[in-house]
């Protein structure tokens, strides 16, 4: 058999029939749930006398919706404010009760984001297809799974039938190679790469992200870099299988145990491209070059290291780039040529799919560990990925940390991310955000948002503007 | 219609705070709310009287009844959102000419009858010149023949994978489609568990 890429191993083994026109049957292992890309999806399946294909291979939380704060969420579903949130809520915990999907309800303390769950409780497993009505499932391909984010009438479709109609994806490789400074996270690495092969540079692929960088993040690290794969276009964005992945998956709750645990291992292992397996596409970044990342735009390929300035539009490659940087710089208040470290902030958020996980907060504990936050940030937000994810931070001290440095400690969800709750920006405000989309209105209103890892997030609530991480000492 | 803008994502179709209702329908009033009207927009609001941008291409009176947009490179990049075709169907939407699409947008708006064109950049380009030259300009999309007619007579052929073309001249269901493949499905279904049983645990 001729040498293959670990998309082409993932594919192969789910292809349950080719169809017409080089579309493919493809057999789906995981769904996963969440309230506001699912009621349409159940309804359609009501309106047509449909159940689900097999209900034990979906998995529901409500995340993107739910408030954050102690005094609403202390209530459950009941304690929601908004009343339309409080209905589509309920409608997910009525739907997973009428079809007989596992939930992980608003008050469980295993609830939390879709994708901070999956892994923590094992239910993500490397081999697997996985899908959500959430184009931030790329996240899962971190462990060596095969994950994308589908519509609605494709969630339906999934409940009913286990599968979906697929084309095949091209194979990219992204290459990280040496090693990185202090100081630069996978979340700078994962913009740095966006920054070069654009929004749209992996429409079409299935991107695989290795290299000797890529094998030294955690699977944590892996999770965001995966996460942001549709930031460059790409659906899905994959990890090969190593010791980490093992080692992160071995007695998580879902995970398989005993001898179950020795087989699936043994499978997992191969799960990886083969040496001289071929790639449409290669990009290469070095590690040794990439430096801590700002987005300043209103797109995530809009970034500046935190030792540039804001670009100048004349200089874009071409018209239509020009264009969009004209069209970013006035929507941001910004101006070309301002260091990027000159940029006033008003709010900062840690939390989401992408950054919400246990060593996120301690990166950005150990950065406001001993300082406050500045006069100037009106308001910080930590919002730990999961219930179990908070519990852990708890025990370690480090919500004290966050609250004595005078930033606040809130429930679990997507929160500021995608600002569908009452977590907002105000029109003009900036915000450091941990998050992945800068698009305009993603975070409020007229907001304004700065891509950044966690580390930099926290410098820039206790300096009140970005500064380059590599320069804070840890008190 | 056209709206000159690369890289338009599904918040700028569809604003997240509409995402809550639980329904498909009803979010045409709110299609690129952000940019459409003056005000935030909020859900459940009756937009009839809210303060609207004049600038932006839907408020010109030359394009009302519009059904084509026109657009530019990777137009649908971002959220998996179906109610970002919705809100296209619903305001009228049924095709959407550009260079370029987002794929998840892509999937989403085949499931819901709209005709995604891909023309390569310059002819794209040149209908937003005509179009802004010309009020009244008009195109006519025949998917059956694959032709875009332009006011002067002429057409533009343009590329529509067969499946597609099918499943949007027949308003087919998706999902009965698939179904008919049941048997193999379990079959799969049977030898899967055997290679890979800890997954059926």
């Amino acid at each position: 058999m001729s040498s293959m890429t670990l998309y082409d191993k993932l594919w192969n083994s789910h292809l349950v029939k080719e169809l017409e026109n080089g579309t493919a049957l493809l057999y789906i292992d995981l769904h996963f749930l969440h309230e506001v890309t699912s009621p349409q999806a159940f309804e359609g399946l009501r309106l047509a006398g449909r159940r689900a294909w097999r209900a034990s291979a979906n998995m529901a939380t409500p995340d993107h919706n739910v408030p954050t704060t102690t005094s609403e969420r202390s209530r459950g579903v009941d304690g929601i404010v908004d009343p339309v949130s409080r209905i589509q809520v309920k409608f997910l915990d009525d739907n997973c009760k009428d079809f007989g999907i596992e939930e992980f309800a608003i008050d469980d303390p295993r609830h939390g984001i879709v994708h901070v769950i999956g892994p923590e409780q094992g239910r993500t497993q490397p081999g697997m297809t996985i899908v959500c009505g959430d184009s931030h499932t790329s996240t899962h391909g971190a462990l060596g799974a095969l994950a994308h984010g589908i519509g609605t009438s494709e969630v339906e479709h999934v409940l009913a039938t286990q599968c979906l109609v697929q084309k095949k994806a091209k194979n990219m490789l992204v290459q990280v190679n040496g090693a990185l400074k202090p100081g630069v996270t996978a979340k700078d690495v994962i913009l740095a790469i966006i920054g070069k092969i654009g929004t749209a540079g992996g429409t079409g692929y299935t991107i695989e992200f290795g290299g000797e960088v890529i094998r030294s993040l955690s699977i944590e690290g892996r999770m965001t870099v995966c996460n942001m794969a549709i930031e460059a276009g790409a659906r899905a964005g994959l990890v090969a299988v190593d010791e980490k992945t093992i080692s992160y998956l071995q007695g998580r709750p879902y995970a398989p145990k005993g001898e179950l645990w020795q087989q699936a291992v043994a499978v997992w292992r191969t799960l990886v491209s083969d040496k001289d397996a071929k790639f449409d596409a290669v990009v290469e970044l070095e590690g040794d070059d990439i430096v801590p990342q700002v987005s300043w735009g209103t797109s995530p390929e809009m970034v500046a290291p935190v030792t540039g300035k804001v670009p100048d539009p004349a200089l874009a490659a071409n018209d239509s780039k020009k264009g969009n940087y004209q069209q970013a710089l006035k929507y941001m208040g910004l101006t070309a040529g301002t260091p990027i470290q000159d940029i006033k902030l008003d709010r900062v958020f840690i939390g989401s799919c992408t950054n919400s996980r246990i060593e996120d907060l301690r990166a950005a504990a150990a950065v406001v560990k001993g300082r406050k936050v500045a006069s100037n940030i009106r308001e910080a937000l930590v919002v730990p990925g999961s219930g179990l994810v908070k519990a852990q931070a708890e025990q370690e001290g480090l919500d004290l940390v966050f609250k004595a440095a005078g930033l606040q400690w809130r429930e679990p969800g997507c929160s500021m991310c995608l600002a569908m709750n009452a977590d907002q920006l105000e029109p003009g405000e900036h915000c450091a955000s941990t998050s992945n989309r800068n698009f305009e209105g993603r975070q409020g209103f007229g907001g304004r948002t700065h891509l950044v890892s966690p580390a930099m997030a926290a410098a820039a609530a206790v300096f009140g503007h970005f500064v380059d991480i590599r320069d804070v000492p840890l008190l | 219609m056209p709206l000159d803008r690369a890289n338009v994502d599904t918040d700028y179709i569809i604003p997240k705070q509409f995402l809550k209702s639980i329904k498909r329908t009803g979010f045409g009033k709110n299609l690129f709310d952000e940019a459409r009207y003056l005000d935030k927009g909020l859900p459940d609001q009756e937009c009839t009287g809210r303060p609207l941008n004049p600038d932006f291409v839907s408020n010109q009176p030359r394009y009302q009844g519009a059904s084509i947009l026109l657009a530019r490179e990777n137009f649908g990049c971002g959220s998996s959102r179906e109610h970002a075709p919705w809100a296209l169907d619903d305001f009228g939407i049924r095709c959407v000419i550009a260079p370029s699409y987002a794929d998840i947008f892509f999937n989403n708006c085949v499931k819901n009858g709209i005709l995604l064109i891909v023309l390569d950049e310059k002819m794209v380009d040149q209908l937003f010149q005509e179009t802004a030259a010309t009020p009244g300009y008009t195109l006519n999309v025949d998917l059956a023949a694959q032709t875009i007619g332009k006011p002067d007579g002429s057409t533009i052929k343009f590329d529509v994978e067969a499946s597609r073309k099918h499943i949007l001249l027949n308003g087919l269901d998706d999902i009965g489609l698939t179904m008919q493949h049941a048997d193999a499905i379990r079959a799969f279904e049977k030898s899967y568990k055997e290679k890979a049983p800890w997954l059926f645990a």
